[in-house]
């Protein structure tokens, strides 16, 4: 199983300058996408620490969308993924 | 996005003003006259800047901020050209532990350690708590005694969150240090920071129905002397007041200021009677008293406070001066800096005798440090 996260343009740098990252299920594949973010943890921690809290939270101001549902109406990080599915992650609208 | 700052380039003995805003650090170099400045900036574009410090023991010359993110959180970055270049987000990673169940909202403070210690440095953090590094700040743990303290669950924050802003190592001892967060009030160590004492007989808390609980004031900034470092300067959500026993007890030293509520407070370089504040108005409108605006000074330790107002606006300055955002520098003749949340940046170069604006027009100022470059 492969699902393919979707890197904003602000933390390409921790990821190698890569705008997306291809993340490959092992054992216990990648059922949800909390799955996948801890994927991704292991593959580029740096990128992680900037999209989830110590307390395992997603930061309040980052947005998480698989195809364009964002997960907060769809199961949050136990948001269900299938084979190729796309993680994207965009910074929200807020700030003055 | 801006172009990219390119550092100060500056020698020894020039001026340096570190100014953190709420959408980025500005850079300000000046000749040791003071009177011309140049500005580098914005570094980190978007991101607030609340803490800011220049490094130069053991022959450093290392800057560091942290830069936070509305969306991508806080971090902490360094340089050692003078913010030509910093270090990547991913090199220093400034985190509670997991089971903690606290995570990093914001760094208030960056404090290089005691002279005897280089590559010791301190950070004080949101939600607070006393960050500590033994190795130049490349890796960083909580100091374990506060982290657990039994007041945790009792600390609040107040309207800036609940901050740690003050870190003052003795300088004599490696054993005792003093903070200060608001609200919990002054909590001291004198056993590394295994155990901590809260140290507030005398400081008033308005806001509470006990005024003088044993914590829970909400204290502003307090500062020392290094060559008088236990006699701690403290301004408090109402109150002034000096201990001259590492906080054991507090007198109110509010002696002549329009009002006695502020946040900033800063120490004069080389004399360890003269402190600066810049009262504002009240906790429910928080402006320069009487629209003027005016630092004041002590030169008796508090016995009594001259307003200084020479080149300031004395009238329709409704400024606010938060608490990290007034400093001096360590040159002969003490040039003494502020910003405000107008965005506006003064500079002094007689120890506040009269005052020059070095900027206006920039975001919200929150902290403003100051350094003479060894």
């Amino acid at each position: 199983m492969s699902v393919t996260v979707v890197l904003p343009s602000q933390l390409r740098e921790l990821a190698g300058g890569r705008s997306a990252v291809l993340l490959e299920g092992g054992v216990g594949g990648m059922d949800t996408v909390g799955d996948a973010l801890a994927a991704l943890r292991a593959a580029h921690p740096a990128v992680y620490d900037r999209l989830v809290t110590e307390r395992r939270e997603l930061r309040p101001h980052v947005n998480v969308f698989v195809g364009r549902e964002d997960i907060r109406w769809s199961g949050g990080l136990g948001t269900p993924l299938a084979d190729g599915s796309e993680v994207v992650i965009l910074p929200s609208v807020s700030g003055g | 996005m801006p172009d990219t700052p390119a550092g100060l380039e500056a020698r020894s003995g020039d001026a340096v003003i570190m100014v953190g805003t709420t959408k980025g650090a500005f850079l300000f170099r000046s000749g040791a006259a003071r009177d011309e400045w140049e500005m580098d900036g914005p570094h980190f574009p978007g991101e607030e800047v609340y803490a800011i410090a220049l490094d130069q023991r053991a022959g450093r010359r290392r800057m560091w901020a942290a830069p936070g993110s509305a969306f991508y959180g806080t971090t902490l970055r360094s340089s050692d050209d003078l913010g030509a270049t910093w270090s990547g987000k991913e090199a220093r990673s400034v985190k509670f532990p997991e089971a903690s169940d606290l995570s990093l909202a914001r760094i208030w403070q960056i404090r290089p350690g005691r002279d005897s210690e280089p590559e010791h440095m301190f950070l004080g953090v949101e939600p607070t708590c006393l960050f500590e590094s033994t190795d130049g700040g490349d890796t960083w743990a909580p100091v374990d005694g506060f982290l657990k303290h039994e007041h945790r669950p009792k600390w609040t924050p107040g309207a800036g969150g609940l901050c740690m802003h003050t870190i003052l190592p003795d300088p004599s001892s490696e054993a005792r240090m003093v903070v200060a967060f608001s609200t919990g009030g002054v909590y001291r160590t004198d056993d590394g920071g295994a155990t901590w004492r809260p140290r507030n007989h005398g400081v008033r808390a308005e806001f509470l129905p006990d005024k003088h609980p044993e914590f829970g004031q909400c204290v502003h900034k307090v500062v020392h002397h290094p060559s008088r470092p236990e006699r701690l300067f403290l301004q408090n959500h109402w109150g002034l007041y000096r201990s001259d026993n590492w906080g054991d007890s507090w007198q109110d030293i509010a002696n002549g200021v329009p009002s006695d509520f502020g946040f900033a407070m800063a120490m004069h370089p080389h004399d360890a009677d003269s402190v600066y504040i810049v009262p504002l108005e009240g906790d429910f409108f928080r402006c320069t008293p009487e629209a003027k605006l005016r630092v004041y000074r002590t030169r008796d330790g508090g016995a009594s406070w001259e307003a200084l107002s020479r080149g300031l606006p004395q009238e329709n300055a409704y400024e606010t001066v938060l608490r990290d955002a007034l400093d001096t520098d360590g040159a002969e003749t003490a040039g003494v800096y502020f910003g405000t949340r107008s965005g506006k940046v003064y500079a002094s170069a007689d120890e506040g005798a009269s005052w020059t604006l070095v900027r206006d027009g920039l975001p919200p100022v929150v902290c403003v440090k100051a350094a003479t470059l060894a």
